[in-house]
């Protein structure tokens, strides 16, 4: 099993999304490293014939009618928006060139 | 006069049925419990009292037509009709706050009723408030709430468990007779057997999670507290079954028997005259106390003096449990808090480009647990390591699942075991080392990997705080597991700690107590 460097740490914050500060990355450096140690019991189990199990019940293919059923109420759902313009959400330019 | 907040859910509606309360009545009764003891138990994050004194009086009118219109007369057969209820804050109830015990979801209102919320409603349930939890239900003592903790009813100064302990304590403190939880590890079940009251999740896929906010997919599922089993069968049955918005929700049909435990003791105690059970020696973990070992051990015995048989059995993959529960929960949680962008609803940080605001409005919008559960769900799905860490995970999974199943294969009825292996612990005691905090759940967090019904329910005291007895049935088994609890309750009716209230309730309605925040933050120092 991995040990989780520094580098390691920021690289998975960044891929999470997280903005952390320089004590989280060290708090979360020893404390990810430590919870990892205990996965390492994991490979003791032979499990190379053994299929994964995503779900418990075996439900599949559960299907709705096609058929047209009400939205949410819309200013219900925008009340809620941090920056609104009319019916629209405003939300962070994405591309260099409006 | 009877204080109704010492009513169990049954009795209260009887007395609606009756016409010697009313609904107003009972709700006024909880509302001023629960106001009163906030402050020191800090067990709610809303309380609504215009609302619910709306909903009371709406549930009146229902049983006063109930009485006088035959076309109506089907209500009076309603067992939650008139009855208080809490919600744990991740249940969303059509404009009002659900933050799941987060600072990113302050502000926001719920556009829509959860599917349990419409069942409840129609039941005709008084909905009092929101209850407080671990942030995202990540946790196991409320200790990770955004809003501070919620104080064990028992004793002030000690965590009611998680991350349903809002609902738990509620319950505990009598502020409501019925909670909602949701259990993903054991957050309904831990903090039921550390209150001292009975708490159940049920099959996965057996209650929809429309409108719940979601932390593990694949373990997720919403239960019943109440402070005895036939009402906790009630509650269960009042919001079970299929519904089409949550497509894990099981076309399994619920067996009415849930709403129709047996009232008296004799015929629930003879339910349990030739039941086999199985006792699982790996449930009995190192750092179990002695005294909760003591109590589970009387208790079987108690089983056996009333005609079951208990049998050693064997779960193999039990030690594998906690190491794959936290790499599974995780990394779905990690996907499912994607969401929390700050771009449609939620906190939000608008100071950068769109980058700088997501790392913005996360990092400042999550508290420490659940950002290290995103580290980590993160990292067990990344590239190079998803097949070491997650695929490892589930095929383990398969394993725990196949343990439970041969014990079904042999004609067991259920499973008796520890549903904590501690008693409720002090405020901060765990909050240093996050793997002395999961392992809380060793003893819960299996059943939810396999996708069992389990419930926990009191068994006495040790130390003079609450232990949990926990029965484990096979998957739909949830009507004769809680037959086996209602024998169980039965058989212990007559025991001395049965009529003992929470230690600490007369401190917490106390002006001068200090919060379980003040607590917490003077005891995490003084662990250092």
């Amino acid at each position: 099993m991995a040990t989780l460097s520094r580098a390691d740490v920021e690289h998975v914050a960044h891929l999470a999304r997280l903005g952390l500060t320089e004590d989280e990355l060290t708090r979360l450096e020893g404390q990810l490293n430590h919870i990892l140690d205990q996965y390492a019991i994991l490979a003791d189990v032979p499990t190379d014939d053994i299929p994964p199990t995503a779900q418990t019940i075996e439900l599949e293919n559960i299907l709705r009618d096609d058929v047209v059923t009400p939205s949410l109420p819309l200013d219900a759902v925008l009340r809620n928006a941090p920056a609104r313009q009319g019916d629209h959400i405003v939300v962070p330019a994405i591309l260099d060139e409006r | 006069m009877t204080d109704l907040t010492r009513l169990t859910a049954h009795e209260m509606a009887a007395r609606l049925r009756a016409g010697d309360v009313s609904a107003r009545e009972l709700a006024i009764a909880h509302l001023d419990a629960a106001e009163r003891d906030d402050h020191g138990l800090h067990a709610w994050l809303s309380i609504d009292r215009d609302r619910a004194l709306a909903e009371a009086d709406a549930a009146d009118d229902r049983l006063a037509a109930a009485r006088t219109d035959p076309d109506r007369a089907g209500d009076r057969l309603r067992p939650l009709l008139g009855i208080p209820v809490a919600l744990k804050d991740l249940v969303s109830l059509a404009g009002g706050q659900c933050t799941a015990g987060s600072r990113i979801l302050t502000g926001y209102r719920a556009p829509y009723d959860a599917h349990i919320t419409e069942r409840l409603r129609a039941a005709g349930a008084v909905i009092l408030g929101k209850t407080n939890m671990d942030e995202f239900a990540m946790g196991s003592s409320t200790e990770h709430s955004a809003f501070g903790p919620t104080a064990n009813p028992w004793a002030l100064d000690r965590v009611p468990g998680g991350s349903s302990g809002g609902s738990a304590a509620a319950v505990a403190a009598f502020h409501t007779p019925l909670a909602i939880g949701t259990d993903t590890g054991g957050s309904i079940r831990q903090p039921a057997a550390l209150c001292g009251v009975v708490g159940m999740k049920p099959t996965y896929g057996r209650v929809s999670r429309y409108g719940i906010v979601a932390f593990a997919s694949s373990l997720d599922q919403i239960g019943p507290f109440a402070r005895d089993v036939r009402d906790a069968g009630a509650l269960l049955h009042a919001i079970a079954g299929r519904d089409e918005r949550d497509s894990t929700s099981s076309p399994e049909p619920v067996p009415a028997t849930l709403a129709a435990l047996p009232a008296d003791d004799d015929e629930a105690a003879a339910g349990l005259r030739g039941k086999r059970f199985g006792l699982p020696r790996e449930y009995f973990v190192a750092g179990m106390e002695p005294g909760v070992e003591t109590r589970i051990r009387e208790a079987v015995a108690s089983l056996e003096g009333a005609g079951a048989t208990v049998e050693e059995v064997s779960l193999p993959h039990t030690d594998y449990g906690l190491a794959t529960y936290y790499i599974v929960a995780p990394a779905e949680a990690s996907a499912n808090l994607a969401r929390y962008d700050g771009i449609r609803y939620g906190a939000s940080r608008r100071d950068g480009d769109v980058l700088a605001d997501y790392l913005a409005t996360r990092g400042e919008g999550f508290g420490a647990e659940v950002k290290r559960r995103i580290m980590l769900g993160t990292y067990a799905l990344s590239a190079g390591y998803y097949d070491a860490y997650y695929l490892k995970a589930q095929k383990v999974r398969t394993l725990i699942k196949a343990d439970f199943d041969a014990l079904w294969a042999q004609g067991f009825d259920a499973l008796v075991a520890p549903t904590s292996p501690t008693i409720a612990f002090r405020f901060g005691a765990r909050l240093a080392d996050p793997v002395a905090m999961y392992l809380s759940d060793a003893c819960t967090l299996p059943v939810n990997m396999a996708g069992l019904p389990g419930v926990s329910i009191p068994c006495g005291l040790s130390e003079g705080l609450p232990v949990g007895l926990q029965l484990i049935g096979a998957a739909w088994s949830e009507a004769p597991l809680l037959g086996l609890a209602r024998g169980y309750e039965a058989i212990t009716a007559g025991a001395a700690w049965r009529d003992l209230e929470p230690t600490g309730l007369a401190e917490a309605a106390d002006p001068a107590t200090p919060t379980p925040a003040e607590r917490m933050a003077a005891m995490t120092a003084a662990e250092g």
